[in-house]
């Protein structure tokens, strides 16, 4: 019976050879479809970042065309309509100088105070923390990554406000005559440095982990190196992985400079806006093109809101290049020095 | 006749002393005592004093112990390891401050009614136990959940292409994602704004936020999801091939659910950043007073939002609110990160 059987299989097998499969370095249809739709998906980052410029850029046409380059250099935010409410652009004066200035003087207070903490975070994860605390900071570091803008905000109004106005005072008391510190009115509160401390809080992450993972990529090698002719370990930091990391950290800092300029709720909450060009960061008067669009949407017709659009796409390119330039410096940073 | 081989003992020469150690701890006292008697005769005073003298101190009397002991490199490397400990504190203080102080402030408000009412009753100086955010949990979960439903596939597209196709377009498109993780949240709610609610529909309303929330969250997890797949051992890809799979085939059948686990908890981590976004909400959603489930017509609360408005109002019962949603966003936001790194412990599935 089992022969029989068997006998049949190689009968069956040796009635019809399958003919030799095509080999061939041409896709099928089915990796065509999928290489295609990944391709498509992949440029999505591509068509929404364009679809922004082109929108934020229609929109804002109107008030970029009639303010020209004075919309960057101006600080005036006069709104005249005319009967039917359109907006008289003879009159209207729309400028946001004053936010820009105060939009990236509050980040670099925020990267003055962030960088060098973090650096020193980095260093002390890396080369110093023992692995089951090292675990545990670096999870405490990513779970503040993911913590909401508008509690950092509430948080800074209500538990940091304090304390910061505080070495505010302080600051102004010791070191007032240095010309950014001085200053005539004593307002404290609500200040572009509170503004920059919360700030600082909000990107320590980012630069941590960037700085973490610059110095994690120091050679090996050299470390031991170092150490084999002597080197204590602040030696060895010195002479290894400084020189190594020093442009990876600089990245860091300018991605930290752009998450701050774009930083809207917690700025808004913990600074007074005020519009005018002020460079005393003590004084409670500041100001931030993202947290100034927030105010004025409110109240904003259909004409401001152009405007709105307008510094929106400024922030946008704004953002963009120093975002930019912190990812090629990220990048070409590692890799280096062998 | 039997040799007795004289072995030395195991010992750890590296470890401290016990007269190391004392010295470390007599070096914080002596700090300590000194900050506390500068503190006492200078003018210095408050919290802050303390620590900074403390501070100094316990950095001078380490670098002199050092000097002394083994010269000055050692003296160095000694305030360097007391500064780089410093900095590490200063950067966790405000996470332990900021969860202590939510919880502190928070809990009061907490209820079973939070979870059952919504505020279309509710002014805003009603006492505590009156209204909730029911309204605003729901708004938040059909927003982020719509946000969700497009961001993912086009997420994890991006991670497949620049890791599995790695065409001509690799460079560029993973200079833009980098560039679009850090597009300002208010600029994503600005453009959904002129290309979406001026134009098409006129209003605001819940999906307005859900498109805004979807542009956030795309650069995170398409981000994660690359560095999963990069985990992927090549072996897997390779197999896969040569057992006649097609690319199509051994990404869908080999690739992907080897990394599933981790593309979840790039979902999850994608959650998690867009789930305390508030600017963009702000503008787009209108922030409803009541439950709306809706999300193409009609304003529509979320978490955010309620606690944006609570604070904005001002009155005492109205921040306490706003604490309440804090600590329950806070649990979200938490739970979500804890589910992401329980995820992440096994990323690599056998």
């Amino acid at each position: 019976m089992y022969k029989i059987q068997h006998m049949t299989l190689l009968e069956n097998k040796s009635a019809e050879i399958p003919a030799p499969r095509e080999i061939t370095t041409k896709p099928r249809l089915s990796d065509k479809i999928f290489r295609g739709v990944v391709t498509a998906g992949g440029l999505f980052s591509l068509v929404v970042l364009g679809l922004i410029l082109i929108y934020l850029t229609y929109q804002g046409y109107d008030v970029l065309k009639s303010q020209g380059f004075s919309f960057i250099t101006g600080s005036a935010w006069n709104v005249f309509t005319d009967d039917s409410g359109n907006i008289d652009y003879t009159q209207t004066k729309f400028g946001i100088a004053a936010m820009l200035i105060g939009t990236i003087l509050c980040a670099t207070i925020a990267v003055v105070i962030a960088v060098p903490i973090s650096v020193l975070t980095a260093l002390y994860l890396s080369f110093y923390a023992p692995s089951s605390v090292k675990k545990f900071m670096v999870a405490i570091i990513d779970l503040m990554a993911a913590f909401p803008s508008v509690l950092f905000g509430i948080w800074g109004f209500f538990v940091l406000m304090p304390s910061a106005e505080y070495w505010a005072k302080l600051l102004n008391k010791y070191l007032g005559f240095l010309p950014f510190f001085d200053m005539q009115v004593p307002v404290f509160t609500r200040s572009p440095f509170v503004a920059g401390v919360v700030l600082a809080i909000m990107i320590i992450p980012i630069v941590t982990s960037i700085s973490r993972e610059i110095f994690g990529q120091t050679p090996l090698d050299r470390i031991q190196a170092a150490y084999a002719l002597g080197a204590t370990r602040w030696a060895m930091i010195k002479a290894v992985v400084i020189p190594y990391g020093r442009s990876g950290v600089v990245g860091g800092a300018m991605l930290g400079l752009g998450r701050a300029m774009g930083e809207t709720v917690a700025v808004y909450t913990v600074l007074n806006i005020v519009y005018q060009i002020n460079w005393q960061v003590l004084l409670g008067a500041g100001g931030n093109v993202a947290s100034m669009i927030l105010l004025k949407f409110g109240e904003a017709g259909t004409g401001e809101i152009k405007a709105l659009m307008a510094s929106g796409l400024v922030l946008f390119i704004l953002t963009l290049i120093v975002n930019s330039i912190a990812d090629l410096i990220v990048k070409s940073s590692g890799g280096k020095g062998r | 006749m039997s040799t007795v081989i004289a072995s030395p003992k195991p010992g750890k020469p590296w470890l401290a002393t016990p007269k190391q150690r004392l010295l470390g701890v007599g070096v914080y006292l002596a700090a300590a005592l000194v900050s506390f008697t500068l503190v006492a005769v200078s003018p210095l005073k408050g919290k802050l004093a303390y620590f900074v003298v403390f501070f100094f101190a316990s950095l001078v009397i380490d670098f002199a112990l050092s000097y002394v002991q083994r010269g000055i490199a050692s003296a160095k490397d000694a305030v360097a390891r007391g500064l780089v400990s410093v900095g590490m504190t200063l950067a966790v203080l405000p996470i332990f401050s900021i969860l202590f102080e939510v919880v502190k402030r928070g809990y009061k408000g907490l209820s079973f009614g939070l979870f059952t009412h919504d505020m279309s009753l509710t002014s805003v100086n009603d006492p505590l136990g009156n209204g909730g955010l029911i309204h605003a949990i729901t708004g938040t979960i059909i927003m982020v959940l719509m946000a969700l439903i497009v961001a993912m596939p086009i997420g994890i597209l991006t991670a497949v292409y620049l890791t599995e196709i790695r065409g001509k377009f690799a460079v560029p498109i993973k200079f833009l994602v980098q560039a679009m993780s850090g597009v300002p949240s208010i600029v994503a709610g600005l453009f959904i704004l002129s290309a979406y609610v001026y134009p098409i529909t006129g209003s605001l309303s819940g999906f307005a936020g859900s498109l805004a929330l979807m542009i956030l969250m795309i650069p995170t997890i398409a981000r994660t999801s690359e560095e999963v797949l990069l985990l992927i051992p090549n072996d897997l890809r390779e197999a896969g091939v040569a057992l006649g799979g097609t690319q199509w085939r051994t990404v869908a059948l080999v690739v992907v659910p080897a990394a599933k686990s981790g593309l979840v908890t790039a979902l999850i981590l994608g959650i998690a950043r867009v789930a305390g976004e508030t600017a963009p909400l702000v503008l787009l959603t209108g922030g409803g007073e009541k439950v709306n489930p809706n999300p193409f017509s009609g304003p529509m609360g979320s978490l955010p939002l309620y606690i944006w408005k609570c604070f904005g109002q001002g009155t005492e019962q109205s921040i306490a609110r706003a604490w309440s949603g804090i600590l329950v966003l806070l649990v979200i936001v938490l739970a979500l990160f804890t589910m992401a790194r329980f995820l992440s412990e096994r990323k690599v599935a056998k």
